[in-house]
């Protein structure tokens, strides 16, 4: 069975919340103290992107099972979704430190590394969808 | 409201509070699960009854006053406001049906009459809601200004040396209050070195780094050290997976270690006697 849980984010509260919900469901299906501190993390990142540069949208946070020949794995997975301006260089906002916004530039580069499967879909004047995921090992 | 209805409702004064008296036990029932001692309540209900019927000969500016007490008492005790306005609609639907039952109020006048009714309710709601948010404004305000009192204190524990302990979420409103209190706190404690200690910062991501490492530069800027303490280990690598390099910041891993260091930087030392 899997569990989901959405949250909206246009304030700061929002990003606040998203988190809680990562945490909550991180700590549920068995991540340890590291992984749940980077899924919590990532969960900020990419909520504060929406906050910052998107104005609103919403953090979808769900379990995933992957089946192979060998049993089956489980996962966390963070899909951020917003209909903002889009991503115009995605190569461009991969690079640590790039940054419209004077801030670090280490988030989205951050999130890929703190997590296992990172995926971004993005077009100029549509918005943006992020997926993000970490597999319980 | 119209004379009529008036007349009637001053004539059944008592038939209609007993009335509602009784069908006011459904909501003690409701609002409150009983857990509201019997005679609290019934007391209440007399208040409240005397409010309702004050209400239609008061002036107009004496009712006010009279609700905005009656809402004091209720927010002071803590009752809900569905509470008035379950009383308010109980009153009404005893109002109606004393009008319906009864023959004083021509049956050609009884639309007129059903809105008058309904608008006097309305005004009594809206006036007691109004009560009541702004007094939440004002508790809210109020608990808004403490806890930014407490959201990024400096404390001086020696000559010279501060420390900032952060608990709780930082969002961009508190990252603003813990640089304007480092900086003021430093020039008015004369602090040589300031300590922040983030073991209560539950997420450690790149805008509170960002807001960290800007705080610590301005520090730096006005003569002073800043050291980093309370780094947790599951924070420590997520700050690395992040990329974000704290090599240039002074860290240590305890608040102790921290002052230990703030002592050797100040030319003292801890020693036992
Ligand atoms: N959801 C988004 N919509 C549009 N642009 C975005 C979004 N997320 C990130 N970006 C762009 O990517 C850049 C890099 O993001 P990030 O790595 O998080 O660093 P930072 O937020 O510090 O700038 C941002 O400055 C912004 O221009
Ligand atoms: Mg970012």
């Amino acid at each position: 069975m899997s569990v989901q849980s959405s949250v909206e984010v246009h304030t700061e509260w929002g990003i606040v919340s998203a988190r809680q919900a990562g945490r909550n469901l991180a700590k549920e299906i068995g991540f340890g103290s590291v992984d749940q501190a980077r899924v919590t993390t990532a969960i900020s990142e990419l909520a504060r992107n929406i906050y910052l540069y998107a104005e609103k949208g919403e953090i979808i946070i769900e379990t995933i099972e992957q089946y192979h020949s060998s049993g089956a794995k489980k996962g966390i997975k963070i899909t951020a979704k917003d209909r903002g301006p889009g991503i115009k260089n995605i190569r461009e906002v991969m690079e640590d430190g790039f940054t419209t916004s004077g801030g670090l530039g280490a988030g989205l580069p951050g999130v890929k590394r703190l997590m296992d499967d990172f995926d971004i879909d993005s077009v100029v004047g549509e918005g943006t969808v992020i997926t993000a995921v970490k597999w319980l090992r | 409201m119209h004379a009529a209805v008036l007349e009637m409702i001053y004539n059944q004064r008592n038939e209609i509070k007993e009335n509602w008296s009784e069908k006011m036990t459904l909501v003690r029932n409701d609002v409150f699960k009983e857990k509201v001692p019997k005679t609290l309540f019934q007391d209440t209900n007399e208040e409240f009854a005397a409010l309702i019927f004050n209400s239609f000969d008061a002036e107009l500016e004496d009712g006010r006053a009279f609700l905005r007490s009656f809402a004091e008492k209720l927010i002071r005790m803590g009752w809900p406001l569905s509470y008035f306005t379950k009383g308010m609609q109980t009153f009404r639907r005893v109002v109606l049906e004393s009008i319906s039952s009864g023959s004083e109020i021509p049956s050609k006048k009884m639309y007129e009459t059903f809105y008058e009714i309904e608008e006097w309710v309305d005004e009594m709601v809206n006036q007691l809601v109004d009560e009541y948010s702004g007094s939440w404004e004002t508790t809210l305000h109020q608990q808004r200004l403490a806890l930014k009192e407490l959201s990024a204190p400096l404390i001086p524990v020696f000559d010279n040396i501060s420390v900032m302990p952060l608990i709780g979420t930082i969002d961009t409103e508190r990252a603003k209050l813990i640089m304007e209190n480092l900086l003021d706190g430093i020039i008015e404690h004369r602090s040589q070195v300031v300590l922040i200690d983030i073991t209560g910062v539950p997420v450690v991501d790149t805008m509170v780094a960002h807001h960290i490492i800007q705080a610590s530069e301005a520090v730096r800027l006005v003569g002073a050290e800043c050291i980093l303490v309370g780094i947790r280990p599951e924070i420590a690598q997520t700050i690395v997976n992040l990329g974000i390099d704290l090599g240039k910041f002074p860290t240590k891993s305890s608040l102790r270690k921290g002052i230990e260091t703030g002592m050797e930087l100040t030319k003292r030392q801890i020693i036992n006697v």
